[in-house]
């Protein structure tokens, strides 16, 4: 039977190569989008052409052609990477995925269940922490609670108190009492909305970045409208009208910039010149900031990598988050400020990029590209208010002196950081 | 009469019993439930020890105390930080900014009279 995955193999040595589909195809003596079609196993390939593949890409013909489940192979090596410190054989990682699938199999899915937890624990300091609605609720308790506990001491204490002083207090337990009561419910009530999972979501942005997340932040209908002046309308799946506002105001803006952006001229124009926003912006003759929101709603299977993408107004709060692997982006607390992002709005209209390094034991390098915009074409006598948009895109040759950056200085190792807003949960190599 | 101590604190029924608790011991006790005039009443009242809440009405304590210490005429007055928060980064906040004591909420009686006592003896 013939093995259908050869072309994602390729794919897969290719980018861990960290080389071009272009300079890849130029090397063995085929046109990019050839390559393209092989690596998205549209096209057989065998012979040669497999032979000159695997040299350029310094991998065993079998290793493609049969398949030590690169898959497979390549979680392994990220696992590996984790815990560097146990010295695990990497060099042998193929042999081990092709002899031991189901051992091999255990210890990915071990290592990714890791990573989630890992990252759910960063989730819920940042709201415990962060969360203004909680940390308010549970002020208020802890001035009931002193107050019921000093009152009470005193009427324990004091056997000699005037009878007008013991009516008094015994009136101010009674109020305390009540509203340490009512204040309980509330944050129980609270806490029982954030458990139930319509609720789960701290905002009506948190809910439309739900539902952008599991559309994997692409949607066919807004590619395919050809009147951008009909506003799509978002599907009646949230929990309140906010949400559905913000919900259709994306996807109203999607449908603008896709209309100036087409699918098939963009992913030409990427694969011509890469997906450097400068670059993309002046062939589309757009803004730089609505390439940006392009790219990050792409297939991902039509990119090298993944894109994340994140924008900020004036005052530093995130508008829009779209994650990926290894750059968490903080839900309630202030990020870091050392982003680019940020450093954009300091020079508006100018693009900021800088390899920055999110240290830690999972330490990983991202190319950082921002630009600080206008939020409508300016007029005299009116001030602007601009908006910074940043692209994240995982970096897949390191350098030896990124930007050390953190997502949120509660949840940051970095040690003597000018930046450093509050003392961090975690250490270094955490 | 006693000494004078000034409680600036929001939540009327710590007020009412903390300033039971020092009257009872002998102390003269003035109150103050807000952060915005909180700097003048000290310089009103003239204090011998000042009780201070952290989170106050239109300023914080930790405002207020670096104000007081920026102040010749305060700069040693003793502080007696009372918070509902007692991670030890609040305890180092209150630390840099002068603060006499630290003490966390809810805290017994015995524990803030016998600090109030401390702060003020020669």
């Amino acid at each position: 039977m013939r093995d259908t995955l050869v072309g994602s193999r390729i794919r897969e040595r290719r980018v861990l190569a960290g080389m071009r589909q272009a300079e890849l195809a130029t090397s063995v003596g085929i046109s990019a989008s050839y390559l393209n079609l092989i690596e998205h196993n549209k096209r057989n390939i065998a012979g040669k052409l497999l032979l000159d593949i695997a040299e350029q890409l310094a991998v065993e013909p079998s290793l493609l052609s049969e398949g030590a489940e690169a898959t497979l192979v390549a979680k392994l090596r990220d696992a590996g990477a984790d815990w560097a410190e146990a010295v695990p054989e990497i060099d042998r990682v193929d042999e081990f995925a092709s002899r031991f699938p189901g051992w091999a199999r255990v210890i990915t899915k071990t290592h990714q269940q890791i990573r989630q937890l890992e990252h759910t624990i960063e989730t819920l300091t940042d709201r415990l922490t962060h969360d203004p609605q909680l940390a308010a609720n549970m002020h208020e308790v802890l001035s009931m609670v002193t107050a019921i506990r000093s009152t009470a001491a005193i009427l324990h204490d004091d056997q000699e108190i005037e009878p007008e002083w013991r009516a008094r207090f015994h009136r101010n337990l009674n109020e305390d009492s009540q509203r340490l009561a009512e204040s309980t419910q509330s944050i129980v009530g609270y806490l029982d909305g954030a458990a139930d999972a319509e609720a789960n979501l701290a905002a009506p942005m948190d809910e439309v970045e739900q539902y952008l997340k599991s559309n994997n932040y692409h949607f066919a209908d807004a590619e395919s409208a050809l009147s951008p002046g009909t506003p799509p309308t978002a599907p009646e799946v949230f929990t309140s009208r906010s949400a559905q506002d913000i919900a259709e105001a994306y996807l109203t803006q999607y449908q603008k910039d896709a209309a100036l952006m087409p699918i098939g001229r963009m992913l030409h124009a990427i694969e011509e010149q890469g997906i450097d926003p400068c670059l993309l912006a002046d062939t589309f003759k757009v803004p730089i900031a609505a390439v940006m929101r392009r790219l990050s709603t792409l297939p991902e299977n039509h990119l090298a990598n993944p894109i994340g993408l994140v924008s900020c107004d004036a005052a530093g709060s995130l508008l829009f988050r779209k994650e990926i692997e290894g750059f968490s982006l903080p839900r309630f607390s202030g990020a870091c400020p050392k982003w680019p992002l940020f450093q954009a709005l300091q020079r508006p209209m100018q693009p900021v990029r800088d390899i920055v390094e999110m240290p830690g034991r999972d330490a990983r390098q991202f190319d950082c590209m921002a630009i600080a915009e206008p939020v409508e074409r300016g007029r005299f006598g009116v001030r602007p208010i601009f908006t910074a948009t940043m692209l994240i895109v995982p970096v897949s040759q390191a350098v030896p002196e990124p930007a050390l950056v953190g997502t949120t200085c509660r949840i940051c190792p970095v040690d003597n950081c000018i930046a450093r807003r509050e003392v961090s949960v975690l250490s270094e190599g955490v | 009469m006693g000494k004078r101590v000034l409680l600036i604190e929001d939540e009327p029924n710590i007020i009412e019993a903390i300033s039971f608790i020092l009257s009872r011991d002998g102390w003269d006790v003035a109150t103050h439930s807000n952060g915005h005039d909180a700097i003048d009443a000290v310089h009103a009242r003239a204090p011998d020890v000042v009780i201070l809440d952290v989170m106050l009405p239109g300023k914080s304590g930790y405002d207020i105390l670096s104000e007081l210490r920026a102040d010749t005429h305060t700069q040693n007055l003793p502080v007696l930080i009372l918070t509902a928060r007692g991670q030890s980064k609040d305890r180092e906040m209150a630390e840099r900014v002068g603060a006499s004591r630290f003490m966390t909420k809810p805290f017994a009686n015995a524990d803030v009279l016998n600090a109030v006592k401390e702060l003020v003896a020669p």
